[in-house]
């Protein structure tokens, strides 16, 4: 066989079409910081002639010395950004691309750094195998752990310990024997079968594209021969067909077709479907696509399907072989890796995107995060950035998925903060709790319009929320009365009644105040149920759980009543004495003063309460009331 | 605790290379298309907007595209490229929406008095502000890859901006898997690099394969030159000026990347066709991007443009 460099020179034909079938390796490096995973990519980029003469300038300009070329800071051809080369380190995910005659790779770069775990994350969810860098005088370090954690959690089930640096360490043999050793023993309690062990020196370029001449003991592959051979997984997309339709095609009212990326399994024109959720069933009739329709299509290829029958399916269904079909469930046991600065709080609305499916979700139990340099199972409340949890998860509605470890596509998800819209956590399924499925809702005769009916009244919910002191209970008990004087049916729930009895098992950590405010918006919702009116006044400090408690209503009966007083004026009234505990030190996460109020953007009502009295107040939010038409005043 | 996953669909056999890369850019777009109100396709003319724009086309057929492409003109593109972009714009069945910034035109920004930093700054990225201003877009396509160029190889495929449309490098999304989050907040926006996986070797590949309508400049041709420190110079209309005593020459030259003409480096070549430029591409050993003067003008250059809002 010709080399490759020769089919360019006299064949280039023959050249391309050899490129174009090369098969595709996808890998990720990491490890801690300074192991030296830049300059290990840089060395592989060099090696295989793929550094361009311009960049070489680019370097030594980089450098602003006149450096020789053997000496080159091959990190600084990946380190990219500006920040980074100011600080010496690798802060985002850097996608790299190189062919050999055997292979195109795409190397993702990832930081070493614990705080930037979300990149490195981002990194790994797309490869195949994973390169955990160490450093032979330091051996394995809590991030070598944490990485390997990681990885394995997203699927990567070939590992590549490059054991580096060997040439400070004079290539001592019984020093790396000893790394491996160590490594391969966490390595099998996370259950990663392959593990090949490189000693190596990135900055000489021992054992990477060559055989060192340092290491007679070790008769294993080069780096490169390494990548170039291991074996990718590709048998055929085998299992049922599953694709999620991300976009429905009606160019016109002649053609209704389903587009989205093939999960797995193939599809052929004539092959029944079935559509998860819906349960609906149809023939697939067309794969339609701009180079004329195809006979086949199978996973990885995004096609656009026609079916024989008109059935309603939209973005976030799956069309599955109609013999072996998806399941869809709302509540999952899931491992999450979360990513924000804010901690993950159990009862919090999030929203999941999963497949082309996007739902609100929440955490209802931490079972226990993991210790990644023990693998211990820990008792957790929330999960902190940069922590791992198993949790339970819970949809709003049942979503068609599968495991994790049968197809990926279906069982990934992430998770999105409501309020600023940022990723702040992923995750990955194991399996649906059958316990949800198996609660049904009681259809009962008697329902909340004929409860309401007999009270001649709309039933709704008004959420006081605002500081400590700001006067919330006393215009709600006055808005009470007058509500009572009309002869309307009312219940006032009150924050600290509340936590006397229902919630006395609760305290005032974040995770157990949104526990708090789930318990009363439900409490709430029965009541209304029930036909009343219901008055909440709860501190309520974080915007998510009052939007959560709004979901729980119909449109037009939840009114956000944000009684907003300056934090000075809540203080210096100090009615039961709590700011002066708070601000001796005596209390904790008091609101205001060491926890954050957030206040509400959009109140159905905002009372200026030290500018209006309470008496006035609650006038106001009865006429209100009578104007949204809950009762005839 | 762990899991395995089986395979990843993209490793599978019988997908070439090409065939996955391009399944991929299909999904993002109608990800894109899904996710958000009011999308654009920045069309540049060059060849990595040729690839994305016929990479539309089928990823929506037998429907348009859902989105205009939009052309943030300078003014001072070869002449090869207005006609190629008019004439895409009817292939494809796209609106075309071209954007001058008015305040360039007034005050008569060209590469000659103002440099290339200035010319490009106010053109391109001011324009490209305004115009994504002026039509409230929240996504926008661009051809980038991230073989380029250092910073463009940290980018995720959906890129975050700020109500000012600026990038922030150390705060980007997580982006894993397919799972790609469009969700933003008003004035926020998206730009999505659809051929973010693509080297440039791939977009040559498949705009031969695929018979993808590219500018002529980008293959072999006698035009008229002045060689300036090196660089080569076209002269494509009579705004071009010329330094006492210099008079353009005629060479067979093509063009790597192609941008403003006076910025715009041609390099010596008798490549006339595809396979013979790839050939020579693959020879050479000189990046890409060294024929646009832009980037020279500072180490890390790219990386202020994006911050800045260029692409």
């Amino acid at each position: 066989m010709p080399s490759d460099d020769r089919l360019l020179a006299q064949d280039i034909e023959a050249y391309l079409d050899r490129h174009q079938h090369k098969t595709l390796l996808r890998f990720i490096t990491c490890g801690s910081v300074d192991d030296g995973k830049s300059t290990l990519i840089g060395r592989l980029l060099y090696d295989s002639q793929l550094i361009l003469d311009d960049q070489v300038s680019g370097l030594r300009k980089d450098a602003k010395a006149g450096t020789e070329e053997e000496n080159l800071d091959l990190a600084l051809l990946v380190d990219g950004l500006a920040a980074e080369r100011e600080q010496g380190i690798t802060i985002d995910v850097a996608y790299r691309f190189f062919h050999t005659e055997r292979r195109k790779f795409i190397v993702a770069d990832t930081p070493g750094h614990e705080q930037y775990t979300r990149n490195m994350v981002t990194g790994a969810s797309t490869a195949d195998l994973a390169v955990v860098l160490v450093d032979a005088r330091k051996g394995v370090l809590t991030q070598t752990r944490r990485h390997s954690y990681l990885v394995r959690l997203v699927g990567v089930r070939r590992v590549v310990l490059a054991v580096n640096k060997m040439d400070l360490i004079g290539w001592s043999r019984d020093e790396f024997d000893r790394i491996v050793a160590e490594y391969r023993a966490f390595a099998a309690r996370l259950g990663i079968k392959e593990v090949q062990a490189i000693p190596m020196s990135a900055l000489k370029g021992d054992n990477i594209t060559r055989q060192s001449d340092h290491t007679p003991w070790y008769d294993g592959p080069t780096l490169m021969q390494h990548l170039e051979t291991v074996e990718v997984a590709n048998e055929a997309a085998s299992g049922p067909l599953r694709m999620p339709v991300q976009w429905v095609n009606r160019p016109n009212l002649d053609f209704r077709g389903y587009s989205g990326l093939i999960a797995q399994g193939t599809v052929r024109p004539g092959d029944a479907v079935r559509v998860t959720p819906s349960g609906r069933t149809s023939t697939v009739t067309r794969i339609v696509t701009f180079d004329g329709d195809l006979d086949e299509a199978r996973a990885g290829q995004s096609v656009t399907l026609t079916l024989a029958d008109e059935i309603d399916i939209s973005r976030g269904d799956v069309l599955c072989a109609a013999d072996a079909p998806a399941e869809a469930a709302a509540q999952f046991e899931a491992d999450i890796v979360w990513m924000a600065d804010e901690a993950l709080l159990p009862g919090r609305s999030y929203l999941v995107k999963m497949g082309a499916a996007t739902v609100p979700a929440q955490v209802t139990e931490i079972k226990h995060r993991i210790d990644v340099n023990t693998l211990d199972e820990m008792a957790a409340k929330v999960l902190e950035l940069n922590e791992i949890g198993r949790c339970n998860l819970a949809f709003s509605r049942p979503v068609p998925f599968a495991p994790y470890a049968e197809t990926p596509d279906l069982g990934a998800f992430i998770i999105i903060d409501r309020i600023s819209n940022a990723t702040v956590g992923a995750g990955v399924i194991h399996f649906a709790l059958r316990r949800s499925q198996n609660v049904h809702w009681q259809a009962l005769a008697v329902d909340a319009s004929a409860r309401a009916g007999l009270k001649q009244q709309k039933p709704a919910c008004l959420w006081f929320t605002g500081l400590s002191g700001a006067g919330k209970s006393t215009i709600a008990n006055l808005v009470e009365k007058r509500l009572h004087s009309l002869g309307r049916h009312t219940y006032l729930l009150d924050g600290d009644n509340v936590r006397h009895g229902l919630n006395k098992d609760l305290g005032f950590t974040e995770a157990d105040r949104v526990e708090n405010v789930r318990r009363v918006a439900e409490v709430a919702r029965l009541m209304s149920d029930a036909g009343l009116i219901v008055l909440v006044s709860f501190i309520s400090p974080f915007r998510a759980e009052r939007r959560m408690a709004r979901t729980l209503f119909d449109e037009g009966r939840f009114f956000e009543v944000f009684v907003d007083t300056p934090l000075e004026v809540a203080e210096a009234r100090d009615v039961k004495g709590l700011y002066k505990k708070a601000r001796a030190g005596r209390l904790a996460n008091f609101t205001g003063i060491d926890s954050p109020y957030e206040a509400p953007e959009q109140p159905e009502m905002h009372i200026h309460a030290d500018q209006v009295s309470a008496e006035r107040a609650a006038a106001a939010i009865v006429e209100r009331l009578a104007e949204a038409g809950l009762f005839r005043a | 605790m762990t899991i395995d996953r089986p395979i990843a669909p993209e490793t599978r056999r019988g997908l070439t290379h090409l065939q996955r890369l391009e399944a991929e850019s299909i999904h993002i777009m109608r990800e894109v298309a899904a996710q958000f109100e009011r999308p654009v396709m920045l069309y540049s003319i060059g060849k990595d907007s040729a690839v994305m724009l016929h990479l539309a086309a089928k990823a929506f057929y037998p429907s348009r595209p859902p989105f205009p492409l939009l052309h943030v003109d300078t003014t001072w593109k070869f002449q090869d490229m207005y006609e190629m972009r008019e004439r895409m714009a009817r292939r494809y069945g796209m609106d075309l929406l071209v954007h001058i910034n008015p305040e360039a035109q007034a005050h008569g920004i060209n590469p000659f008095d103002h440099g290339s930093a200035v010319h490009t700054d106010i053109w391109k990225t001011q324009g490209l502000k305004q115009a994504l201003d002026k039509y409230g877009f929240d996504a926008a396509f661009g051809g980038a890859r991230r073989d380029e160029e250092k910073s463009r190889a940290k980018e995720r495929i959906f890129s975050f901006r700020s109500a000012g449309h600026r990038w922030d490098p150390k705060n980007q999304r997580p982006e894993l898997w397919r799972l790609y989050n469009g969700r933003i907040g008003p004035g926020e926006s998206v730009r999505v690099f659809p051929l973010s996986n693509w080297t440039e070797l791939d977009i040559w590949q498949y705009i031969y394969l695929h018979d993808v309508p590219i500018v002529p400049l980008y293959l072999a041709a006698e035009r008229p030159v002045v060689d300036r420190s090196g660089t080569l110079i076209m002269v494509d209309d009579e705004r071009m000026r010329l330094h006492p005593g210099e008079q353009p020459v005629m060479r067979s030259v093509r063009f790597r990347t192609l941008g403003c003409y006076p910025l715009s480096g041609a390099i010596e070549s008798r490549a006339a066709t595809l396979p013979e430029v790839i050939q020579e591409m693959l020879l050479a050993r000189t990046s890409e991007r060294q024929g646009r003067l832009i980037d020279h003008d500072q180490a890390a250059s790219m990386e202020k443009k994006k911050q800045e809002g260029y692409f």
